[in-house]
């Protein structure tokens, strides 16, 4: 016998929300789902009218769904809002080319001005490359990383004064376990709101255009759900690069508790907002990376760390202690030799051994010598 | 003779076709002298569709969380779920949640 729409419409029911349990016919679950999002904008005030919004779109499911109902619902409430579409390209070859195909349809579909910004054109470097110089193991930092900045970078240049990303809440919930397992407070008291950095508190943004996640509260598998009945197009290929780890068990052991009790992301988000963090602890403060003028928490960003470590031919450098590393920066710097010379002059000392930098394993205590100095630090 | 048989078809998307093969839509014809259930239908296309790693497809003896799965644009969490028993000209869509965004 079908169910029938809760809501009383009279038609058959066609999913079975996790969020409440309701069972919904398609008309009523579009309704519910676009109002949802639309709480999540006008409550957490996202948007002033006038504004204009970057979607970063990646040709998967998240940015597809984003991308439409932020169209729909900025028409159907007149927010005011120009919409405009952000890529990254990051140059992985036989994935990404692909998926901003996907995005290109969109930008057709739903005319709004698209932008793609490639790794190569800002960094010199495609993840291509630099997989083919540090293996598939941490390739995933960097990409995470760069695309990060990337889009920072995107946004200042197509002058927007927000950025809508496609985080969903099963996503944040993830975030919120990761940090908790990390014990990393300072993201993890940041990583549920729905808006990076407030225009009320213009003081804290440091001059970053915030970000902000309409589909904070949307399940993953309404996300789908909606696309599926919409009928829109997306890209969902894995990446060919080795997934991310670390996300990956947080990611399939809250798809198990979701499983045994579906409202288990809403209660972690929910955890995860109402955990406060004592004035007395120590958190990191957000400042400007002095290289390259982006938000950062040290005096040099991930992004440029990187970077610079790839440039030098040392590509594992940013992958181990911020502060370790900067030291050793710092030095090359102070020494003012070039990469080639640099090279030449330094012996690596590991339990006394000369040995390549490739064969180091993680987190061993290095020693780097230069001419006059010796830097300490754990790769 | 027609009436012996069970036809339905079996989707995937979402990123699921890639363990099929890349196959989208796969045509079934069971004899209809046996009954079939979803569940026994994941252990069939697991065992005689399913090109690579069965574990992103199943879990114990059911789909992987993650992995959605609708009967003739239905949530089988409506139905009987792997008890539903399949009738003739079904639509059975496997889709999974877990690639990319």
């Amino acid at each position: 016998m079908p169910v029938k729409c809760r809501s009383g419409c009279g038609r058959n029911a066609i999913l079975k929300r996790p969020k409440t349990g309701d069972s919904l016919c398609k008309e009523c679950f579009f309704c519910a789902f676009e109002t949802e999002v639309h709480h999540t904008i006008t409550e957490g005030r996202l948007f002033k009218k006038g504004m204009t919004v970057a979607i970063a779109a990646s040709g998967g499911k998240d940015s597809t769904v984003l991308a439409h109902v932020m169209k729909t619902l900025n028409e159907r409430y007149d927010y005011g809002l120009r919409l405009v579409l952000l890529s990254i390209d990051e140059g992985i070859t036989g994935y990404r080319d692909d998926s901003l195909n996907t995005v290109k349809r969109n930008q057709e579909d739903y005319g709004m001005d698209l932008k793609i910004l490639s790794y190569e054109d800002l960094y010199g470097w495609t993840m291509d490359k630099i997989v083919a110089q540090i293996g598939k193991r941490n390739n995933c930092t960097f990409c995470g990383v760069f695309r990060r900045q990337a889009l920072d970078r995107g946004a200042a240049i197509q002058n927007v004064d927000a950025l809508a990303t496609g985080h969903n809440a099963d996503d944040i919930a993830e975030t919120v376990i990761m940090n908790v397992m990390r014990g990393d407070v300072a993201r993890l008291s940041r990583c549920t709101a729905a808006i990076s950095a407030s225009y009320f508190l213009p003081q804290e943004s440091e001059g970053a255009i915030p970000r902000v996640k309409p589909l904070k509260y949307s399940y993953e598998k309404e996300i789908v759900m909606y696309a599926y009945f919409k009928r829109l197009v997306y890209f969902s290929t894995e990446c060919i690069y080795a997934p991310n780890a670390y996300r990956g068990h947080a990611r399939a052991f809250l798809k198990d508790l979701e499983k045994i009790r579906p409202s288990a992301i809403m209660d972690i988000i929910h955890s995860g907002e109402q955990m406060k963090v004592r004035e007395s602890v120590n958190k990191q403060v957000r400042g400007i990376c002095t290289q390259c003028g982006f938000v950062s928490s040290q005096e040099l960003c991930k992004a440029c760390t990187l970077l610079e470590g790839l440039n030098k031919g040392m590509p594992k450098l940013g992958i181990g202690k911020t502060s370790k590393v900067k030291k050793a920066l710092s030095t090359i710097a102070a020494d003012q030799v070039s990469h080639t010379t640099f090279l030449r002059k330094i012996s690596i000392n590991f339990l006394f051994k000369k040995v390549f930098w490739s064969t180091i394993p993680r987190w061993s205590t290095v020693y780097l010598k230069t001419a006059n100095k010796t830097v300490q630090f754990y790769y | 003779m027609n009436t012996e048989q069970l036809n339905f078809t079996v989707e995937f998307s979402g990123g699921a076709e890639l363990l099929f093969n890349k196959e989208k839509t796969h045509q079934v014809c069971f004899p209809s002298v046996e009954e079939w259930t979803i569940g026994k239908l994941l252990i069939w296309l697991r065992d005689n569709k399913l090109t690579e790693r069965p574990e992103l497809f199943m879990q114990g003896d059911t789909v992987r969380p993650g992995i959605l799965v609708l009967v003739n644009d239905t949530d089988w969490e409506l139905l009987d779920q792997l008890n539903y028993k399949i009738a003739r000209g079904d639509s059975i869509t496997f889709i999974s949640t877990l690639h990319g965004g």
